[in-house]
């Protein structure tokens, strides 16, 4: 049987502010245990909450940049149950009402055409604690220091249809709040995170089957392996007669697979009901033309704009906005170099290559925009070539200056007197009267070998235009 | 001295008649004396006491004459005291000595009174006899063998019985009013959001809100102005700006329009009650005033609408009480779940647990739409009538209790009998409005009170009221038998 994978994702965006949602205190990651929680944080009796401005202006941003309706008047509600590391014993969420309402996104699927997948919502809600098995003997500690760090909760229609499209959704919405600035998208520090809601149904059936939602995915990687998993486990467990039940499962990163949570049965009436602290949220059209008047380009726009302004191809475009930070550096590197063309061929190339072997986010990259496209001109001006370049660019990535201070120091200017190159040229020639025989025969190949000889000896500084014209004139 | 008013008090202060630390010495004193058979304090604070009253005479020294500097008061245990234990009633909470204060403990303590300790009330205030604290009832003053209302009843008895001068209140459906009524005293709930909750152990938060327990009208004017306002740290704070609550106690009362709800009159009053505040409300026809019948026809709505939504809210307000941050913790809990049951299981007394039992059933899937939404929509419908009626008349006045006090152990073990003793006053919670009760004649020698409502924020105009007529009558100044200076 052919079986149509079907998915929806809830995605847990950490909002990037300096307090928390209900509370002053700080919402820094990585502080001493419980040194980030106040009262109210603690659930002592008798506190009240109060709404961080702040949180509503991001929501705002995030609802009006997947142009969703937005919740004009919107409810905070209780979820109560009743975990060691949830204060209060209940969560303050929205349910009815959310902050934002219907919106879409598009994603590009492998073979180049657009998607469009809804959101169905998105509401504000505090984060819980972290409880701590480790370290105790036999007991359990908790850290309420992340206890009230403010969340939107992304929840998507199931429109996804395999574990690309859900992952191409969660980069697609992880790409969007960091160029809203409302989430660092740090997703090893938990800031970023995703539920999966994953069923399978036989192609053709209109109704979805049961869904099993897989909790707490925090890399797009864990995210396309577990829904993977999880399929294959629901269409063997169906093909093999039995039935799928609904419930909540944790994927295993170390074994690769999904395991059960806790069934429906025993899923949690968790009695919401409006928060009788905290008034309903209501802003006017006023407040959203405020908020969102300034709000950077966005993924979608700033592809089109780079592919129409700079004539990049559109692989080139997607990765380069892949986040926003890459996209400015590249701008400013292509405005410095005068070679749109060239800057992104050294982003995507030798760059983004050093990033990843060294492992740094773009922020943290030691050559400037302005120090790459400093060296693009060099290029361009022939002071050197792209294989003496890349020469260049690790010793500007190891701090030794600029590219001009580095090609001064090191000697590297080409070398495109005619003369000395055809003194070389002749001296090869000279060494290698085999291989000269060969080529004149016919061997076209040797020429490689003829140029390969003379930018050794010219220690790569020969220009090699001028090598190969010299080599072939000389040759024949 | 323990028969002098706040004003009275303050200006002895200010005369040098004798210092706050002689006054609040004098009040400790009789605490010792007296409070063993009532039981109106969890908490004596002698210590502390001593030092905000030596604090006092040193700012009355220093020319501060801030009319609440030096008086000594109770605190109901449901406000959080900075280092000072924060029970609500409850074994629950027996062990915990709040790390704050509360907005209005904070207020208090900036208009320089002298916190004398904290008073007894029903468990987490859910009760109306005082019989739910696990720190056992509190006895009616007029008659030992009675009980003093509640849930505020230890902060009823202790100003009955001279034990404090005033005391703070919360009232989520009449625990300010019913206990000022049964032990004679003056006691004002204020609209919602009149005062601020933060600090304030939340039982209904739609509901509770905090006010004052006086001897007179004249009292609970300077101890709201001093609690009143907007608070930035509860949302649900009013920013409604706080008018001089004193400028207005003499005002004229001709042509005042009294509404009486024909509702308020009927069957369940006891006929002694009804008599008592008619000749009340006489009084205020001889001071001009024009009373007519008018119809409040959901009240009969009220007490099952409160049954449904105090409960909802308490329910989640209470998880918090959990063994794992603070408050009781069971001995060696097996696991998670152990610790929770058992925590929580010998914490609460039995009124908690069936409220939370009930609050939580009324929100769970499949219920939530008959019982929480259904009964969100009566609140409407009874906010509604009052609404109808403030457009006919300035306040309305009627009995705070069906009958007076009842004897301890009564209504104990009927619940819906114990729950209809609020049957006049829980209303006015549904709908957020200020409330009062004032002493009138008494029954053969127990306390009546009489319930004035007014319309949202309209505080000044029922301190008005009360004033006037306690400047016409002395129930107000009766101390029962034993109680005497």
């Amino acid at each position: 049987m052919q079986w149509e994978i079907v998915i929806g994702l809830e995605v847990h965006s950490q909002l990037a502010t300096q307090s928390k949602i209900f509370s002053g205190a700080a919402t820094a990651f990585g502080a001493e245990p419980n040194s980030q929680a106040c009262g109210v944080d603690l659930g002592l009796p008798g506190v009240l909450p109060v709404l961080n401005r702040e949180v509503v202006t991001m929501a705002v941003q995030f609802g009006t940049a997947i142009d969703a309706e937005l919740g004009f008047r919107s409810v905070f509600a209780r979820k109560n149950y009743f975990y060691p590391d949830l204060p209060k014993g209940y969560q303050i969420s929205q349910f009815e009402l959310p902050i934002v309402g219907r919106g879409d996104v598009d994603i590009e699927l492998e073979d180049g055409t657009i998607k469009r997948v809804g959101v169905t919502r998105a509401h504000l809600e505090e984060d819980a604690g972290k409880s701590l098995h480790e370290d105790f003997q036999g007991c359990t500690g908790v850290d309420l220091n992340r206890a009230g760090t403010p969340l939107l909760e992304i929840v998507s229609e199931p429109d996804m249809r395999s574990a690309k499209e859900a992952v191409a959704y969660a980069r697609k919405i992880h790409q969007i709040v960091q160029y809203l600035g409302i989430c660092d998208g740090n997703m090893q520090e938990g800031s970023f995170r995703c539920d999966a809601n994953v069923s399978v149904r036989p192609v053709g059936q209109a109704e979805f089957g049961t869904r099993a939602e897989i909790k707490n995915l925090n890399s797009f990687r864990f995210l396309e392996k577990a829904i993977n998993y999880e399929v294959e486990r629901q269409v063997d467990v169906i093909e093999g007669g039995g039935k799928v039940v609904q419930e909540t499962r944790l994927y295993d990163a170390d074994k690769d697979e999904t395991r059960s949570m806790r069934s429906k049965e025993e899923a949690n009436d968790y009695r919401y009901f409006p928060d009788p602290d905290l008034l309903p949220v209501e802003f006017d059209q006023a407040f959203v033309d405020e908020v969102t008047k300034d709000l950077p380009e966005m993924p979608d726009a700033k592809r089109q704009r780079l592919i129409e302004q700079y004539g990049l191809k559109v692989a080139e475009a997607v990765t380069l906005i892949s986040s926003r930070a890459l996209a400015d550096y590249y701008e400013a590197a292509a405005e410095s170099a005068g070679d749109a063309k060239l800057a992104a061929n050294w982003v995507l190339g030798d760059l983004s290559g050093a990033m990843n072997k060294n492992n740094i986010a773009i922020s943290a990259v030691p050559v400037s925009p302005a120090m790459l496209g400093g060296m693009i001109q060099r290029i361009i001006d022939n002071t050197i070539s792209g294989k003496i370049a890349k020469q260049v660019f690790e010793a500007m990535w190891l701090g030794e200056g600029d590219a001009d201070a580095i090609i001064e120091a090191k000697g590297l200017k080409q070398i495109t007197d005619t003369g000395a190159i055809e003194k070389i040229v002749d001296e090869v020639i000279a060494a290698n009267p085999s291989q000269a025989e060969q080529f004149r025969a016919g061997k076209e190949k040797m020429l490689g070998f003829f140029v390969g000889q003379v930018m050794k000896q010219s220690k790569g500084k020969a220009n090699p235009q001028q090598v190969n014209a010299l080599l072939r004139s000389k040759l024949s | 001295m323990f028969e002098q008013t706040i004003s009275e008090l303050s200006a002895a202060l200010r005369a040098g008649e004798f210092s706050s630390v002689e006054l609040t010495r004098a009040y400790l004193e009789r605490i010792s004396q007296l409070d063993g058979e009532l039981n109106s304090y969890i908490t004596v604070d002698a210590e502390g006491a001593l030092a905000a009253a030596a604090e006092a005479d040193r700012r009355i020294q220093a020319g501060d004459t801030s009319p609440l500097i030096g008086i000594p008061i109770a605190q109901k245990d449901i406000f959080c005291t900075d280092g000072v234990k924060t029970s609500c009633g409850s074994r629950m909470l027996d062990n915990f000595i709040a790390p704050y204060d509360a907005t209005v403990i904070t207020r208090m303590k900036q208009a320089g009174m002298v916190m004398l300790g904290k008073t007894n009330m029903d468990e987490f205030a859910m009760g109306s006899s005082n019989e739910t604290s696990w720190y056992g009832p509190v006895k009616n003053p007029w008659d030992l063998e009675r009980v003093p209302g509640g849930s505020s009843g230890g902060s009823a008895a202790s100003v009955a019985a001279r034990l404090a001068v005033a005391s703070t209140g919360t009232d989520t459906g009449g625990s300010i009013r019913q206990p000022a009524a049964l032990c004679g005293i003056t006691g004002l709930k204020p609209t919602y959001g009149r005062v601020s909750r933060f600090g304030m152990i939340a039982f209904a938060s739609s509901l509770d809100q905090a006010g004052t327990m006086t001897r007179s009208a004249e009292d609970a004017a300077l101890l709201l102005q001093a609690m009143a306002g907007f608070d930035t740290a509860d949302s649900t704070s009013a920013e409604e700006p706080v008018p001089d609550y004193s400028a207005t106690l003499n005002d004229d009362l001709s042509g005042l329009k009294i509404g009486l709800p024909k509702e308020y009159f009927g069957e369940g009053l006891s006929s002694e009650m009804a008599k008592t505040i008619h000749a009340a409300i006489d009084e205020y026809k001889k001071m001009g005033a024009e009373v007519v019948e008018i119809s409040l026809p959901n009240t009969h709505l009220a007490v099952p609408t409160y049954y449904v939504v105090a409960p909802a809210e308490c329910s989640s307000n209470l998880s918090r009480f959990d063994g794992v941050r603070f408050g009781h913790r069971c001995e060696e809990p097996k696991d998670l779940e152990d610790l929770y049951k058992r925590s929580r299981g010998e914490g609460f007394g039995d009124e908690v647990k069936r409220r939370i039992l009930m609050g939580a059933y009324a929100l769970s899937a499949g219920y939530y739409d008959a019982y929480y939404l259904q009964a969100q929509k009566i609140r409407h419908l009874i906010s509604d009538d009052f609404t109808r009626a403030f457009k006919e008349v300035d306040v309305i006045m009627g009995p705070t209790t069906p009958d007076s006090p009842f004897k301890l152990g009564e209504k104990a073990s009927d619940p819906v009998s114990m729950y209809l003793s609020d049957i006049y006053t829980i209303a006015v919670n549904l709908a957020g409005l200020p409330g009062m009760s004032i002493p009138v004649e008494p029954m053969k020698g127990l306390p009546a009170g009489l319930q004035i409502i007014g319309n949202y924020f309209a505080e000044a105009k029922l301190l008005n009221v009360a004033h006037r007529y306690q400047q016409q009558t002395d129930w107000h100044r009766l101390i029962p038998e034993g109680y005497g200076a």
